[in-house]
């Protein structure tokens, strides 16, 4: 039986953790490698970096990180943030990572979908949508969440699913960063509208949310960055408490 | 000894050199190439495949002769050679993604569309499954049966002989995850991005 996935996300600044794992045995609170080693030791079933670096010049430094990552985590390793191209995703799964998520590329130029799946196979290529709710739609936003588009969230769903995608990461902004659980209704509409695999992401607070998030919001993968920092829950905590609720879990 | 990694532009391997040089650190040399004699002189070959059946069998044939120094490693030496994923694939007589396609015919069978019962299952097929081992196989020395491999793909191989099939998995239906035939091993799943377990199963193929 296929199992949901529990994916930790590490927020990336310049080659630096920007919100830690404060564990005391960490040598280094900023080092992403050595968190997401503690991560992939500790069971999580995928590990997701999202690379906020700003400028440009700085933009190298995810490289060197992925690099590092994989000679060391042998499980999967998903990068976003900045993607733009076809080069890029081609430098960063030369690096190591497996799977590339285009978020504002995607949004300006679907195509970039069609060409990237076909190049590398649809398996490497996820589409991360930041939706907001809207009256009784959701609209997709980009640049990291600060430019609205008017671009209807469910039809663009569909949109890169038939452009090759081989996943959806969808994160709500009205729920990112509040700690009030996922938008339930967002996930399970993408869900039930695609064949492709749906990863829920924004708002998780406690580790019922993402019980929610499998159960009610019929998502394949639970996506945290927050609840996972500072050690408030690990990995291995939130799959015996999924495993507890009956959901299939790897353990 | 010396176990070289097929580069013949089939996407992205910089999972499998990892894990390989992970497992054999020192004590083995790995080499990455689609260097023919250097193929030819390896001691075993990993064979693998990202991207469509098609795309992997066109760039396998774009490299002059590759084919027939595989073909004269594992079929006429009978040396180990580990096919994952798609590499596990082209050991099928024909393949039906993007369309019909010609695979390497090693293990007669079929490369086809995962059924997904109008819908219910979602594809690909992302993520961990746990694997029903079906025959002893040398790979899966000290592997416990129903242990989780990481999988992504939305075909499987069909093989005519059940007999080959070493491992299955439940999904829309009983899909083959393992083969093994005399000296030609496959996975469909990428034991590179399996963990632990995962890095056995290349430790295994590598003490063959």
């Amino acid at each position: 039986m296929l199992k949901n996935r529990i994916i930790p996300c590490l927020d990336v600044k310049n080659g630096r953790v920007v919100k830690g794992i404060n564990f005391v045995d960490l040598k280094d609170a900023g080092d992403p490698v050595e968190q997401a080693k503690i991560y992939s030791d500790g069971g999580a079933d995928e590990i997701c970096f999202l690379d906020i670096t700003a400028s440009n010049e700085n933009r190298s430094t995810i490289y060197e990180v992925i690099k590092k990552t994989s000679e060391k985590c042998f499980v999967p390793l998903t990068v976003g943030g900045g993607v733009r191209s076809i080069e890029d995703i081609n430098k960063l799964l030369n690096c190591g990572a497996d799977k590339v998520s285009i978020n504002t590329a995607a949004v300006q130029n679907p195509k970039i979908v069609m060409e990237s799946s076909l190049k590398f196979g649809s398996q490497c290529i996820v589409v991360a949508i930041d939706a907001k709710k809207e009256a009784n739609s959701w609209k997709i936003f980009t640049h990291g969440g600060r430019k609205k588009t008017g671009i209807d969230v469910i039809k663009f769903a569909k949109q890169v699913e038939e452009y090759g995608a081989g996943e959806l990461l969808v994160t709500s902004m009205d729920r990112d960063g509040t700690q009030k659980g996922y938008d339930i209704d967002l996930m399970q509409k993408i869900s039930e509208t695609v064949n492709i695999p749906v990863i829920a992401s924004g708002g998780v607070g406690n580790l019922d949310h993402l019980v929610e998030g499998i159960t009610k919001g019929k998502v394949n993968a639970v996506l945290a960055a927050s609840i996972f920092h500072y050690g408030k829950y690990s990995i291995k905590q939130a799959k015996e408490y999924l495993d507890s609720k009956g959901i299939p879990v790897r353990i | 000894m010396n176990v070289t990694i097929v580069d013949y532009n089939s996407g992205n391997i910089s999972s499998v050199i990892n894990s390989f040089k992970e497992v054999a650190q020192n004590k083995v040399n790995i080499e990455v190439t689609a260097d023919l004699n250097k193929i030819k002189s390896s001691d075993k070959i990993v064979l693998p495949g990202q991207g469509s059946f098609k795309s992997c069998v066109d760039a396998l044939n774009n490299i002059n002769g590759l084919v027939d120094t595989l073909n004269e490693f594992a079929i006429n030496n009978k040396k180990p050679l580990l096919g994952i994923c798609v590499g596990l694939q082209m050991f099928a007589d024909i393949g039906y993604e993007e369309t019909e396609t010609k695979g390497l015919g090693w293990i007669s069978g079929k490369v086809s569309k995962i059924d997904n019962k109008n819908g219910k299952y979602k594809l690909p097929h992302i993520g961990w499954n746990q694997i029903n081992i079906v025959k002893e196989s040398k790979i899966f020395k000290n592997i416990e049966n129903n242990s989780h491999m990481y999988f992504v793909h939305s075909y499987e191989f069909i093989p005519k002989d059940k007999n080959v099939i070493s491992a299955t998995i439940d999904y829309s239906t009983n899909i083959v995850c393992s083969a093994e035939k005399g000296n030609l091993f496959g996975t469909q799943f990428h034991p590179e991005k399996s963990d632990k377990i995962g890095l056995k199963i290349i430790n295994n193929f590598i003490n063959l």
